[in-house]
């Protein structure tokens, strides 16, 4: 893993784009937990430099193969690469910045 | 050979309510009766490398194949690639399967590195992936392997477990039958994080151990709910056509029987048995080293080529081409029926293998060659191979093996105290008939005995014979019974020579008298021959008297007529003249 956290591009130098896909299984109160609770980190933490795309499982079944969904939500960081998986309602703001490598597990940004 | 033969396991010996789904793993189905359980999962216990995998995927393959029964692999730990590659070797074409929408195998690669968990989640997306899978192929089966994955991965134990009891509720909801891999947890738990609790309808532990430096698997029904099944640990093996468990205590006794006898190649014992042994019955030929055996089995092979059979030697202890060296010079030609195609020899060490490959082998042979009469030479080398018990239920599977195929057995083994009749391997109680074989010394040699020691449905003798080995096979001689018990070898000859003297004997004396007394006869009839002739002659000279004194009688009466005639007529004559003075 870089030194520097991957939150940033070393080549350009200019913060990187956020690609995230967050695979549901219909709408329940876990699916609209977890979609509110992203959207919330997202223009707290990364305004202007994200991109949600929300897919529902029981629409598209066989996605979850594709990405090795076995759990929902489940949120996949697709970009900046390493791809992260993120299991849970999202509902613990600290964990989630450290799943998106917002934040070190020490706390530091 | 009647036409009503059953192949192992087609009767039922086990009945249940339950319904059943047929594994088509060799052996399993006749020791759960059928089956696993329809409809439910079972879970499927065992070490690493204990074949747990194996077992699902053999049960997913033979429902797709046999069964018309789709099935879903949901594989956790290995890549479907490496699982393709991992069971080509027993013939199993998951690729072929996918391809004809029989089989589905979804590999799902799980990394805790890359897994963060944050709050509330549940296994909707594994259901959705199974649901369309099952979907996909209307599949019946779906195997879970190994699902504990989920446990460490995850986290949080506390959602996992209650999805999984989910998630078996909703397999159980749509009828799937379901194996579970699980692997087993420390200090004696049937799995690692406990998932037997959810799976309680059956439990299967597979055990891979070594003993006595030879590895052995095991299976073991641990729990099957609502049905019976056998309760033994059970060997089982990974042949080149998957998995065979030998469920010995199972094996029903339901062979079809045949009342046609067949010739063991040496007359006077056929005669001795009633006229041969029953066609499809089990021969043990027991005896200390040197009795003749492998001569007697080979005898019966030989008689079996005579009539056009065909026949399998398998022989433990020595060399296809040493046996039938050997065997020339008793005047059995075993090589013109390998020629001919009807007799197959095959020698191999027993200590090569484990016993269960032993057996598969074994059963190998039986099923690529066919044959009426089989050899087995000799049982007993199978001793070194595993401990008694095991080489006892080895050696009835074998003839369970035969039996089932109607295949007239023959079985050597040796026995190492030739006065206690037992062989070294106890199988005499699974046999229909024992021949006992052994050396008496005396008269400074070894001479060969053979007794029936026991014949099922047969009126057998219970006399002693000789056997013998001789330049044209082997023969057996009613032995003598002398004023020292039974006599063999040169004391029989002995006696049979001064039999015979006593017998050139008396009938010597006989002829004597047969020739005094025609000698007296003889001279009897010249005695009467001489008396008679004298009595003619002497009737001879009575006639000749006779003759003469009527021819005298006459003669006096012509002369005095004729003087009487000179009287009358006066001329005188001298003579008569003389009357008249």
């Amino acid at each position: 893993m870089d030194a520097n956290g991957p939150g940033y591009d070393d080549e350009s130098g200019a913060p990187p784009i956020y690609e995230l896909r967050l695979y549901l299984a219909g709408h329940s109160p876990k699916s609209v937990r977890a979609v509110e609770n992203l959207r919330r980190v997202c223009e707290e933490h990364l305004p202007g430099r994200y991109r949600i795309e929300l897919v529902d499982l029981l629409e598209n079944p066989q996605l979850a193969r594709g990405d090795e969904i076995i759990a929902v939500p489940t949120l996949v960081r697709k970009l900046p690469v390493p791809v992260r998986n993120i299991i849970g309602d999202l509902s613990d703001t600290e964990k989630l910045l450290v799943g998106l490598q917002l934040r070190t597990a020490s706390g530091r940004q | 050979m009647a036409a009503t033969m059953h192949p192992p396991g087609t009767a039922p010996s086990i009945r249940s309510a339950v319904a059943k789904a047929p594994t088509g793993i060799q052996g399993f189905d006749e020791l759960t009766g059928g089956g696993l359980p329809g409809g439910r999962a079972t879970l499927v216990t065992g070490g690493p490398g204990s074949c747990k995998t194996l077992f699902g995927i053999e049960f997913l393959v033979r429902g797709a194949q046999e069964f018309d029964e789709p099935g879903v692999l949901l594989a956790f730990e290995e890549s479907a690639a490496d699982l393709t590659q991992n069971v080509a070797s027993l013939g199993f074409d998951l690729a072929g399967l996918e391809t004809d929408g029989r089989l589905v195998i979804d590999a799902v690669r799980i990394d805790a590195s890359e897994i963060v968990t944050t709050g509330d989640f549940d296994l909707d997306g594994l259901f959705i992936r199974l649901a369309s899978a099952v979907q996909s192929v209307g599949a019946r089966r779906v195997v879970l392997d190994t699902i504990e994955v989920l446990f460490g991965a995850l986290g949080d134990e506390a959602i996992v477990r209650n999805e999984f009891s989910r998630l078996l509720r909703w397999l159980k909801d749509h009828e799937l039958t379901t194996v579970i891999t699980g692997e087993r947890g420390r200090e004696g738990q049937l799995t690692r994080y406990g998932i037997e609790e959810y799976a309680s309808d059956c439990v299967i532990v597979l055990d891979h151990r070594m003993q006595d430096e030879i590895a052995t698997r095991r299976l073991r029904v641990v729990k099957y709910r609502g049905s019976l099944h056998g309760t033994n640990e059970y060997p089982f093996l990974v042949t080149d056509r998957g998995l065979r468990v030998w469920p010995i205590t199972s094996t029903s006794l339901t062979y079809a029987v045949s009342t046609e006898r067949v010739s063991l190649g040496v007359p006077p014992l056929d005669e001795m048995l009633g006229g041969g042994v029953y066609r499809g019955s089990t021969v043990l030929v027991t005896g200390t080293a040197g009795t003749g055996k492998t001569t007697l089995a080979a005898s019966a092979v030989d008689a079996a080529c005579v009539r056009g059979e065909s026949a399998l030697f398998v022989s433990f202890e020595e060399a296809p081409a040493q046996i039938i060296r050997n065997l020339r010079s008793v005047g059995i030609d075993l090589g013109r029926w390998v020629d001919q195609g009807l007799l197959r020899l095959w020698g191999e060490r027993a200590t090569a293998f484990g016993l269960e490959a032993h057996l598969s082998g074994i059963e190998r042979l039986l099923e690529e060659t066919e044959p009426t009469v089989a050899v087995l030479d000799a049982v007993g080398s199978l001793s070194n191979v595993g401990a008694e018990a095991e080489v006892t239920s080895a050696v009835v599977r074998e003839v369970d093996m035969m039996k089932s195929r109607g295949i007239t057995g023959i079985l050597t083994s040796l026995s190492h105290d030739a006065q206690r009749e037992s062989s070294s391997v106890a199988v005499s109680s699974v046999v229909d008939t024992w021949l006992l074989l052994r050396n008496v010394e005396s008269d400074g040699e070894r001479n060969r005995l053979l007794f029936v020691m026991k014949s099922r449905g047969t009126a057998h003798s219970n006399q002693v014979r000789e056997f013998l080995l001789t330049d044209h096979g082997a023969e057996l001689l009613d032995v003598t019974v002398g004023a020292r018990g039974v006599l063999t070898g040169s004391a029989r000859l002995a006696q049979a020579a001064e039999e015979r003297a006593a017998a050139a004997e008396r009938s010597a004396e006989l002829e004597r008298r047969r020739m005094a007394f025609a000698r007296r006869t003889a001279e009897v009839d010249a005695e009467v021959a001489a008396l008679r002739a004298q009595l003619a002659t002497e009737s001879a000279e009575l006639d000749l008297l006779v003759a003469e004194e009527s021819r005298g009688v006459s003669a006096r009466a012509a002369d005095r007529a004729s003087l009487a005639r000179r009287r009358e007529s006066g001329s005188a004559h001298a003579a008569p003249a003389s009357r008249d003075g």
